[in-house]
């Protein structure tokens, strides 16, 4: 087995998380790029853990599965509240968190 | 009664206190004269625990043995055992004296402050617990023999302070309390990369690093490392005692500070620093004391002098108080490092006499404050006329402030000062000229508060109240007692001095006139003998 | 009867305590202040008897000496200082004199202070003096004579400012304390020195050990003494403090500002001389210091229109004549406390004659608006006659014997100098003659030139007037027992050393005598013809700059003023500047600096959550590639 399409394609995935991260404003869309992001880390971790034979990738995803979720709920209740607060999602629009 | 716990039993007694005045529930109950109960609960645990602990200390200090053991009263129980370092208490004559002084100006500055938090928007019961919190912290960097601990409590001290400062003093008290803390910090900084620089040594030297203090004064550090580390220790010193050119916050913090903190501050937090050259400094980096001294005699003396012309300069009553500590602690700071065991003797019986006319010094100028609603000395005049003992207590603590014999200041002035003059002439006959300068600053704030023509604009003000005499009232005995018998805490002192100058390897100097006369005279019978031969 | 000593110290300091703390409130239903001024006189007369019991105990002892050791008070190594008594001939005539007048003193401020609500609080006071005065002169070390020196400026600072709302009382006592402290300063030098030299700070060790001291030394220490002694007697520099000081009652002026406490350099110097005898030095400036001085008070004198300034710096004078005797040397440290002993009576008894003629007089104190007043106040004016004659030395009184071979063994001594010094004492005595007869004349003689609003000035009441008439006899008779075979001398020999007539005299003592008698009637006789016509009311015109500079006391407070004051008062006003611009200043800017940079740095923080995630994800970048670019793999 050639680990060079899984990597390749986890490469591709975080990148797209990333730049979605980067370029796009809706809070929600954030969220699901960085949710990209960790599920492309997460593909990375099995593929080693497959090719290495070994078991403490796949533990390591299911950790970062756990952790996921976490933050899935907590994220979303913030994103929920500050929604409700200034009836728009935007991330720039929460920006008061500074100097 | 030897092999009780004192130490750990005094320094948890405080805090188990504060802990329970902070655990007193919040009422708005008023009593039969419109007090809050909950407020009057919280001042009587405080007092009765104050009390307590000031049992406590004196069992303590009349069962120690003079002649004994340099440390007694020791305990240890583990605390981290891979960094050698453990909750080792002890206490040398030095400490215990020191402990004495905290157990006596606690209750008395508790009873002083009976008034102050109340009415105002400021919680009267964190008051209370914050002073308890401070004592534990005070006992506990005095009782301690393991150098890390002492750092913690040297610190510790910090946090109590610094809110008893910011929540419940004068207008600046956000500038002052900030600047108090943050100056004290930077200084504690030093000390700890000292202390681990210390401790790196010990794993050098014996294989197990080590915390504790006798450990410690075992090792043979090298003179330019134990230059560098004696810097560390010396600079939070300096800062905490406060030397000249680091004495700045202590005007400001010392002039915004509540009474009863003011007292406590300069009384007892500020000689953590001398306490520090003496017992850290001293034995740890013999050398590199020896060395530095001439420097430090130095800015001492300048402290003497320039403390004492600020004092005369000032218009604020707590700031020129502060001002003339900065002028005591030059005297302390030239005692400690003269060498010599008067000098050192003095300088210890100078740090409880300060505490004790300064103190004085301070609850008079609270009262006159709290009368007042200010400590202008401009908005006095003639008062001695309206409060005759309040007039009579502040000449009495300024005369022990001024050295006057008969009463304590002056043993210890006298002891430092002539101790010194046999290593430091220059310096000590400089130092004297500063009588001069303190006689000027407090007779002068006398006249202008208390003498003169009656100041029309003072209220009506009534003399001293019963709660101020019972407050005022030991310190001032123990003022004029221990100017006439002094002996009792000399010799103490005395014992834990030598010690120390054993450390340092320094004896008293013999004679100078003696000694060239038989060292002739030898010569002579030489002389003679030869000439037989 | 020798170890009840301590009780004549005990005494008068319980006594002062009793009636200090007597005004509490608890306490004031005990009535001190009708009965404080019983005690008060009582402590100090019950220590004279004390002191005479014990003087008579000591004559009887062969060596003249007691010495009794009371508590250890300061040991640390080999500094042990012990609070102790030393009762030898020299502190005998000390404490008799201090008890004695001290109890006459008592009592006529029984009746000086009648009127005055503070009466209690005044008789603590004096109780507190005559104690501190008693360990100065009853001490056997240094130290024990430092705390009654400076035990004795309390009392006259406290005494001073009596009555304290008076501007002037409070200053003039800050004035008196602070000079007193700058002598201090010398003598507490001085126990330095003596202490690293000697290792021991007690008369008998360091009096014995003197040879051991280098020459240099020795003069050292006894230049810083003479320090303290001038400081304590008023003497040039230190002289501003003591006319300032009649701003206190006049039994205050009467007992510690003439009789007693600023004799205390004197005490210094005769104590101390196994010292001062070693070095010729210190010797000639004492003289020097004591001609000077004496010189200064008669000229001020001679201007003074106030009946306590004129005595007051009469009293200078008279003290620089002792410090001319005991700067003298040899025979002549007995004269000096034989001048002291009598100038104690004379000087004590013209004071309180000036208080009695003020009382009498509305407490007005300008001796251009009294006269005449021997009529109305006899006995005050006999009294205050005795004293006036004493004091200019005419024969018998006790100042003639005194005065008169003090101004002889001033010319005797060897070179030009003594022709100086003796010029000096000479000159002095005449006028010394000069203003004690025109303040007599002018007081008690010619015109009345009374104020407006006093009609019938009165003697005073009994308790007043017999403590004058005591002194009075004092002063008549003291002088002619000192005369009597030396008497004096010979008690003081254990302590000054053997009295032995000089071989030599520059001039023949009898024809020395009639010229002093001469000097002192002729300017006695010139001042009454000057000033018996009661012209003095209007202002004397001012006839040179000497005149002014005399009424403005030789420029002394000119000088501290524009010396001392004024750049003290200017250096302190810089040095606040620049604590809090300097010093503080530097703090303050550190902590700015701190707080201008991280709020420049805190713009970093934009709140755009997308930003911060750029910058993270250019870090990891960095980091990647830092990692890979060091051959990572």
């Amino acid at each position: 087995m050639t680990p060079t399409y899984y990597l390749v394609l986890a490469a591709a995935l975080f990148t797209i998380g990333a730049m979605g991260v980067l370029v796009r404003r809706n809070a929600i869309v954030v969220f699901m790029c960085i949710e990209l992001m960790l599920n492309a880390v997460n593909l990375t971790l099995v593929t080693f853990s497959r090719i290495n034979g070994t078991l403490d990738g796949q533990i390591m995803a299911f950790f970062v599965m756990v952790v996921a979720a976490a933050e899935v709920v907590i994220g979303l209740a913030i994103i929920m509240a500050i929604f409700r607060s200034r009836r728009s999602a935007s991330v720039d629009d929460a920006n008061l968190l500074k100097y | 009664m030897e092999n009780f716990p004192f130490l750990s039993v005094l320094t948890l007694t405080p805090l188990v206190g504060a802990v329970i005045v902070a655990l007193l529930p919040v009422s708005a109950a008023k009593d039969a004269k419109g007090r809050n109960r909950a407020d009057e609960a919280a001042k009587w645990v405080a007092l009765v625990i104050s009390l307590l602990v000031f049992v406590g200390t004196m069992l303590m200090f009349f069962a120690f043995d003079k002649n004994g053991d340099r440390f007694q009263f020791t305990e240890d129980y583990t605390w981290i055992p891979s960094f050698g370092t453990e909750f080792a208490f002890g206490v040398d004559g030095i400490a215990l004296v020191m402990l004495a002084l905290i157990a006596l100006l606690v209750p008395i500055v508790i009873l002083a402050s009976w008034h102050d938090g109340v009415g105002g928007k400021r919680s009267v019961k964190t008051f209370f617990a914050l002073m308890l919190a401070l004592e534990t912290c005070m006992i506990g960097v005095f009782a301690v023999t393991d150098v890390l601990l002492f750092y913690v409590f040297f610190e510790a001290m910090l946090v109590p302070m610094y809110f008893l400062i910011a929540s419940y003093g004068g207008p600046r008290r956000q500038y002052a309390a900030v600047k108090f803390f943050l100056y004290s910090l930077v200084g504690g900084l030093f000390m700890l990369a000292a202390v681990i620089g210390v401790y790196v040594v010990s794993t050098d030297q014996l294989g197990d690093g080590t915390f504790s203090f006798e450990q410690l004064t075992q090792l043979d550090i090298d003179p330019t490392t134990q230059r560098w580390l004696f810097l560390g220790f010396f600079i939070a010193f300096a800062i905490k005692a406060p030397l000249v050119p680091f004495h700045t916050w202590l005007p400001d913090a010392g002039g915004q500070a509540p009474i009863g903190a003011a007292v406590l501050l300069v009384g007892v937090l500020d000689k953590v620093g001398t306490y520090g050259m003496l017992r850290y400094c001293l034995p740890l980096f013999p050398d590199a004391a020896v060395y530095f001294a001439p420097w430090i005699v130095g800015i001492s003396v300048a402290g003497i002098i320039y403390g004492a012309l600020l004092a005369i300069g000032q218009s604020d009553m707590k700031r020129l108080v502060a001002y003339t500590s900065i002028a005591h602690f030059g005297f302390i700071a030239l005692g400690v490092f003269a060498f010599t065991s008067q000098a050192g003797t003095g300088a210890v019986l100078y740090m409880v006499n300060h505490g004790l006319s300064t103190g004085a010094l301070f609850l008079v100028v609270g009262f006159l404050i709290n009368r007042r609603k200010s400590s202008q000395v401009a908005d006095f005049g003639g008062a001695g006329k309206v409060v005759p003992w309040i007039a009579g207590a502040f000449l009495i603590a300024g005369l022990s402030s001024l050295a006057l014999p008969g009463t304590n200041s002056f043993v210890s002035e006298f002891l430092v000062l002539v101790g010194s003059f046999a290593t430091n002439k220059a310096a000590t006959v400089i130092a004297t000229i500063g009588i001069v300068f303190a006689a000027l600053y407090i007779l002068w704030l006398y006249q202008r508060t208390m003498q003169g023509k009656l100041n029309p604009e003072m209220p009506k003000m009534r003399d001293i109240s019963l709660r101020e005499s019972v407050v005022i009232a030991p310190v001032l005995v123990l003022i004029v007692a221990m100017g006439f018998y002094p002996k009792p805490v000399i010799d103490v002192i005395t014992p834990a001095v030598n010690f120390t100058m054993n450390d340092i390897d320094k004896k008293d100097p013999a004679p100078e006139a003696r000694d060239e006369a038989r060292s002739s005279e030898e010569q002579g019978d030489e002389a003679k003998s030869g000439a037989q031969k | 009867m020798l170890s009840l000593l301590w009780l004549i110290i005990a005494l008068p300091l319980a006594g002062a305590a009793v009636l200090l703390l007597a005004g509490a409130p608890p306490l004031r239903r005990l009535g001190a202040d009708k009965w404080g001024h019983y005690l008060g006189s009582a402590t100090v007369g019950v220590s004279f008897l004390l002191a005479v019991g014990a003087f008579f105990a000591l004559k009887d002892r062969s060596d003249r000496h007691y010495e009794d050791q009371l508590w250890s008070f300061i040991p640390v190594g080999d500094l042990q200082v012990d609070i102790g008594l030393l009762f030898d001939p020299l502190s005998a005539v000390f404490v008799l004199l201090i008890t004695g007048v001290g109890f006459l003193i008592h009592v006529y401020s029984i009746g000086y202070m009648a009127d005055d609500p503070g009466r209690r609080r005044f008789f603590g006071y004096l109780n507190l003096f005559v104690a501190a005065m008693l360990v100065l002169v009853l001490g056997n070390n240094f130290v024990s004579l430092y705390a009654g020196w400076e035990g004795v400026g309390l009392a006259s600072y406290l005494l001073i400012a009596f009555w304290y709302d008076r501007p002037s009382a409070a200053t003039a006592a800050k004035k008196a304390f602070i000079m007193n402290r700058v002598g201090d300063v010398g003598l507490a030098i001085a126990i330095f020195v003596l202490f690293a030299q000697l290792g021991t700070i007690t008369y008998d060790g360091v009096f014995s050990n003197v040879d051991d001291l280098s020459s240099v030394t020795i003069t050292v220490v006894a230049l810083l003494l003479l320090l303290g002694a001038c400081g304590k007697s008023g003497q040039f520099p230190l002289q501003a403090w003591l006319p300032d000081a009649m701003a206190g009652p006049t039994p205050v002026s009467a007992l510690i500002h003439a009789a007693t406490m600023v004799t205390a350099g004197v005490y210094l110097i005769a104590r101390a001389n196994p010292i001062f005898s070693a070095s010729e030095t210190a010797q000639l400036v004492v003289c020097i210091i004591g001609a000077i001085t004496l010189m200064i008070g008669c000229i001020i004198g001679c201007a003074k229109d106030d009946m306590k300034q004129v005595l007051a710096y009469s009293t200078v004078s008279q003290i620089g004549y002792m410090f001319l005797a005991v700067g003298l040397g040899g025979p002549a440290y007995a004269l000096g406390i034989a001048h002291l002993l009598a100038h104690g009576f004379f000087k004590a008894g013209l004071f309180l004659g000036a208080g009695s003629v003020m009382h009498g007089m509305k407490d007005q104190g300008d001796i251009r608006r009294f006269g005449g007043l021997a009529k109305y106040m006899p006995i005050t004016a006999v009294t205050f006659g005795l004293g006036y004659l004493a004091i200019i030395g005419l024969p018998p009184l006790s100042g003639f014997f005194t005065k008169d071979p003090i101004i002889e063994h001033a010319f005797d001594r060897p070179g030009w100098t003594g022709w100086v010094f003796g010029g000096a004492a000479l000159l002095g005595a005449g006028l010394t003659a000069f203003y004690m007869t025109r303040l007599m004349v002018l007081v008690f003689f010619g015109k009345k030139r009374w104020t407006d609003d006093i009609k019938h000035p009165h003697e005073s009441p009994a308790v007043m007037w017999w403590p004058m008439v005591v002194l009075a006899v004092g002063s008549v008779s003291a002088g002619y027992l000192f005369y009597r075979g030396d008497a004096l001398s010979d008690w003081l020999a254990p302590v000054l050393g053997e009295p032995h007539e000089a071989a030599t005299h520059k001039i023949e003592p009898g024809v020395l005598t009639a010229t002093v008698i001469g000097v002192v009637v002729v300017a006695a006789l010139f001042a009454a013809a000057l000033f018996w016509r009661g012209t003095a009311l209007q202002e004397q015109p001012v006839r040179s700059p000497f005149v002014i500079a005399a009424r403005r006391n030789l420029y002394a407070d000119a000088f501290n003023e524009a010396v001392l004051e004024k750049p003290g008062l200017w250096l302190t006003r810089i040095l606040v500047y620049f604590d809090s611009r300097g010093i503080d200043g530097m703090v303050n800017g550190l902590a700015a600096t701190v707080g201008g940079t991280s709020s420049r740095l805190r713009r970093l923080q934009t709140g755009f959550v997308r930003s911060y995630a750029l910058t993270m994800l250019f870090g990891a970048v960095a980091v990647v590639a830092a990692l890979v670019a060091a051959g990572w793999r």
